[in-house]
């Protein structure tokens, strides 16, 4: 057995177990580091796959972003997470019956795959760059290769991502942004446009009886 | 000699996994949410292994845009549940019919 192949069962294995982790753990706050654990073994396997851009994003994305976000809600939110694992056993057998199915569908998908001959395969893949990276090792690497082709061909999706990420940026913050009363904040504009009479006040005082 | 049939295998074993999590856990929406995330990365992983395995780098390029929505679903998602935790005071998605009355 060659590094390759160890490296991939071992990396399989642990997303698997860590994905089986994240569904069936008691606590939210381990779910989530179960999930920061698959998505590095996904990473590890994005690499042996030849993507190793991906995977790097995948790591900076999903681990450093993402599951952090996710740990910050669980940690933010006060509820009772014991109370929220009550209907698991109830719903185990539909649940496993159900995705027992689609795994069973799923890889029979797999093992009935035809692949296409070599002048098939030729002609369905419109990039020339991207069967460079992968057969010709002094070829573009991987991110060069993704890079001429994301700024040019893809460019339009580049910018629709860019745009997803905008709409969702704004509509995460208008959905948790709330004003609170009784709050001592900088006002800028009233500072600027003070008058001078609301400034001072001039009192006559009587001589013995002070300010009142 | 590791095929593309193997990293298939894994992926559907997580997309199932994460179909499994959405009914098992039907009133915890974060792991509700953790689980679309394991899904959606399943997809990818089949995105880039056919990518890998048949030689075209455009699944490369639209695993980018899955990355992309995932982390859009996400953030809208969990700002979602947090205006939703402070209206309510809990997040127990199985009586939340606020619009039907």
């Amino acid at each position: 057995m060659s590094i390759a192949v160890i490296a991939f069962y071992l990396f399989a294995f642990s997303a698997i177990a860590s994905g089986l982790m994240v569904v069936a753990s008691k606590n939210p706050v381990h779910s989530v580091l179960f999930l920061i654990l698959a998505f590095i073994s996904a990473a590890g396997l994005f690499v042996l796959m030849g993507a190793e851009y991906l995977a790097m994003v995948l790591v900076v994305v999903y681990v450093g972003a993402v599951a952090v976000l996710f740990l910050f809600v669980v940690m933010m939110l006060d509820v009772d997470f014991v109370e929220m694992k009550q209907g698991f056993l109830q719903y185990l057998p539909i649940g496993g019956a159900l995705a027992a199915i689609v795994v069973v569908e799923l890889i029979m998908v797999v093992f009935v795959w035809a692949f296409p001959s070599d002048a098939e395969l030729a002609r369905a893949h419109p990039s020339p760059t991207a069967a460079q990276t992968i057969t010709d090792p002094n070829g573009p690497t991987n991110i060069e290769a993704l890079g001429l082709i994301l700024y040019t061909d893809y460019v339009h999706y580049f910018q629709i991502a860019g745009m997803v990420l905008l709409v969702a940026m704004i509509g995460a913050i208008i959905l948790t942004f709330r004003t609170r009363d009784g709050i001592k904040k900088q006002d800028p504009a009233a500072q600027v446009g003070r008058k001078r009479e609301e400034g001072y006040e001039l009192v006559d005082i009587r001589p013995g009886q002070g300010l009142s | 000699m590791i095929g593309l049939g193997h990293y298939l295998s894994v992926a559907a074993i997580l997309f199932a996994i994460g179909m499994a999590g959405i009914f098992l856990n039907r009133k915890n929406v974060i792991v509700i949410l953790m689980s679309i995330e394991l899904m959606l990365l399943a997809v990818n992983i089949n995105f880039v292994a056919f990518s890998q395995f048949l030689g075209d780098l455009v699944g490369q390029v639209f695993a980018f845009m899955v990355l992309t929505v995932a982390a859009a679903e996400a953030a809208v998602g969990l700002a979602i549940l947090v205006a939703f935790f402070r209206n309510r005071g809990d997040i127990a998605v199985d009586d939340a019919s606020l619009m039907k009355n």
